[in-house]
């Protein structure tokens, strides 16, 4: 009675019940709508992918494209041997990851465990700003910056070789660097929160036995924290092998076997760099290309996958 | 749960954003149509409304751009809009009936000819090569050039410059520029670059920034940040390009799927437009060397 007369407008509770009944309608409708376009947009990438890929794969025949080591896609007689694209896309992304990967787990390890809260407020934010810078910056920031330094190097080490071609330091070692660079904040934050939720028994418990700060990072909390560190790498991969933007720009772009001293061409970057001005069969070789790129990238999402699913069996 | 449903909201606002980027495709589009297909403008050429849709080459950006300018100044009632994809991007436009113009900056393969695209040639561009500016060299043969993009001399003091390793940088494969470069000089398919880089900028840009490097540009391109090189004594310029000169030269398209006589009002006045006095104007303006020189000097005098 006393409520009736408090809110003489609010209605009965079964009227209120189907208002929220009727919410709860539209705003699941809507959220499955979402879902459903989500799953068009991959649906639809991935059979476009298909039909324009698949048909030059089949008339060039895989092995040749795959395995063949010459790329001229303009020649009399064309020629699309991807084999040292792939290669550089895997060995690029495998040096990135071998420069950019110990500096991000230890700047991790350090923002989580060691630094004091004001040395925190810096890295942290310094850290966040890395990845919000656009990737055609860190290309460019190459380009002007790093390969010089690096083209110094070059000189410096080929000096004696006359068979050297120069790269004027536009080469697999600079695109490596400047992939290290850009896969750090992803590396990092993951890392980070990985190490974080480490539970903080395991720590005490390395201390009580008289481990040393540094013990305990490396011997305890590191450790505990591996799948989550796992996931960070394997996210990092993702980045590294799809980045085109800044590559084009720093790795010189030539078909190469990859070493640290040639210019070398990624896959992405062949997609981007050919796209603009290629007709025909070529044009249907670089979906061809997008098509290798894609699985490989299906490759690193599964891995990520079954890392997430093996660390929530560990857990759970 | 909290972070599967900030997951789902960030799909969400994503998708939002690409339905609004394709609902302004569309936006862009209604005009386009509106103008191709306006009867009116057929009997009142003076009063022609609507817009045209020009794709294509990159090294065509600068000629393109001031062309729509002053086109939209004396026809204020025409929307002319500019894409820059690529040369082959453009003929696929145009075949594809998403673009009016399709800007080519080498000459039609004989299959794109074959699908009806036709080639309207509306000026000429110098390809320069070009140097960064501590180098020493004034310039080289057309031989020297050759050897130096083959790979048979990798060093300056070959050719008369310092002690240097010569960093080679071109075009990626299918670029108009690289396309005219190499078959000018006869060395299709047979470069050792250094470096293929997939934009005019990007050329001048390694090219100004390496100590050694050699690179090729449009001639309207190159600016003072690299130094050009003569070539058999001849340095690149517009009226040696004209007069032949100067041999790094090549066409610079408009293609039309069909002859022009056969495009809607608008993009016949387009082309009377480019082709007459105030367009093969504009081409000299920006450095380009007009299609007849008759034109040209008729243009000059208005």
């Amino acid at each position: 009675m006393k409520t009736e007369t408090k809110h003489p407008h609010s209605g009965s509770v079964m009227a209120d019940r189907r208002k929220k009944n009727a919410a709860e309608g539209i705003a699941q409708t809507v959220f499955a709508a979402c879902a459903f376009f989500v799953i068009l947009a991959v649906v639809s990438i991935t059979l476009y992918l298909l039909a324009k890929g698949v048909p030059a794969l089949l008339q060039v025949g895989p092995g040749k494209i795959l395995l063949g080591t010459v790329w001229k896609p303009t020649a009399a007689e064309p020629q699309y041997g991807i084999f040292h694209v792939i290669l550089t896309s895997l060995a690029g992304t495998a040096l990135a990851v071998l420069l950019g990967v110990p500096v991000g787990i230890l700047t991790a390890a350090f923002l989580a465990e060691i630094a004091d809260r004001r040395l925190a407020a810096v890295v942290k934010p310094a850290v966040e700003l890395l990845a919000g810078i656009p990737s055609v910056l860190y290309g460019l920031l190459g380009l002007t910056l790093l390969n010089p330094l690096i083209y110094r190097l070059e000189l410096t080490l080929f000096r004696d070789s006359p068979d050297h071609r120069f790269t004027g330091g536009a080469n697999l070692l600079s695109a490596a660097l400047v992939l290290a660079v850009m896969i750090l904040p992803t590396v990092i934050s993951v890392s980070e929160t990985a190490i974080r939720s480490v539970p903080p028994g395991i720590r005490a418990a390395s201390l009580a036995l008289g481990g040393s700060r540094v013990q305990t990072v490396f011997r305890a909390v590191l450790p505990a924290a591996k799948s989550g560190i796992a996931t960070a790498i394997v996210l990092g991969v993702g980045r590294a092998v799809g980045e085109a933007a800044a590559i084009a720009l720093v790795a010189g772009g030539c078909v190469n076997p990859p070493f640290p001293f040639r210019s070398v061409r990624f896959l992405a970057t062949a997609i981007v760099s050919e796209m603009g001005y290629a007709a025909g069969r070529h044009r249907q070789m670089l979906f061809t290309i997008g098509l290798v790129l894609f699985s490989l990238l299906m490759a690193v999402n599964a891995a990520l996958t079954k890392i997430r699913k093996a660390g929530t069996g560990e857990h759970g | 749960m909290r972070k599967r449903i900030q997951r789902g909201l960030a799909a969400c606002a994503l998708l939002i954003a690409a339905i609004g980027y394709a609902g302004c495709g569309n936006v862009h589009a209604v005009p386009k149509e509106s103008g191709t297909s306006s009867p009116a403008a057929m009997e009142e050429p003076e009063e022609l409304s609507g817009s045209i849709l020009l794709v294509g080459s990159t090294s065509m950006e600068t000629y393109v751009r001031t062309l729509a300018e002053r086109y939209m100044d004396s026809h204020p009632d025409v929307k002319v809009r500019a894409e820059f994809a690529g040369s082959g991007a453009g003929i696929e436009a145009v075949l594809g009936g998403t673009a009016d113009i399709g800007n080519s900056s080498r000459s039609l393969k004989d299959e794109e000819k074959e699908k009806g695209v036709v080639e309207n040639v509306v000026a000429f561009d110098g390809i320069a090569v070009c140097v960064d500016r501590s180098n020493t060299l004034a310039g080289l043969t057309k031989a020297q050039l050759t050897e130096i993009y083959t790979g048979a001399v990798t060093n300056w003091s070959e050719v008369g410059g310092r002690d240097a390793p010569i960093v080679v940088v071109g075009r990626e494969a299918g670029s108009g520029t690289r396309n005219a470069f190499e078959e000018i000089l006869g060395v299709r398919d047979r470069c050792a670059y250094a470096n293929e880089l997939d934009s005019e900028g990007a050329v001048m840009a390694r090219v100004a920034s390496t100590p050694g490097a050699i690179g090729y540009v449009s001639l309207q391109v190159a600016d003072g940040r690299v130094k050009l090189l003569a070539l058999d004594g001849v340095s690149p310029a517009a009226e040696t390009v004209g007069t032949g000169e100067y041999i790094l030269s090549r066409p610079f398209i408009m293609a039309t799927f069909g002859e022009i006589s056969r495009q809607n009002a608008l993009v016949q006045s387009w082309f009377s437009y480019v082709l007459g006095g105030e367009g093969q104007e504009t081409a000299v303006f920006v450095g380009l060397i007009p299609v007849n020189d008759i034109a040209a000097q008729e243009g000059g005098e208005l």
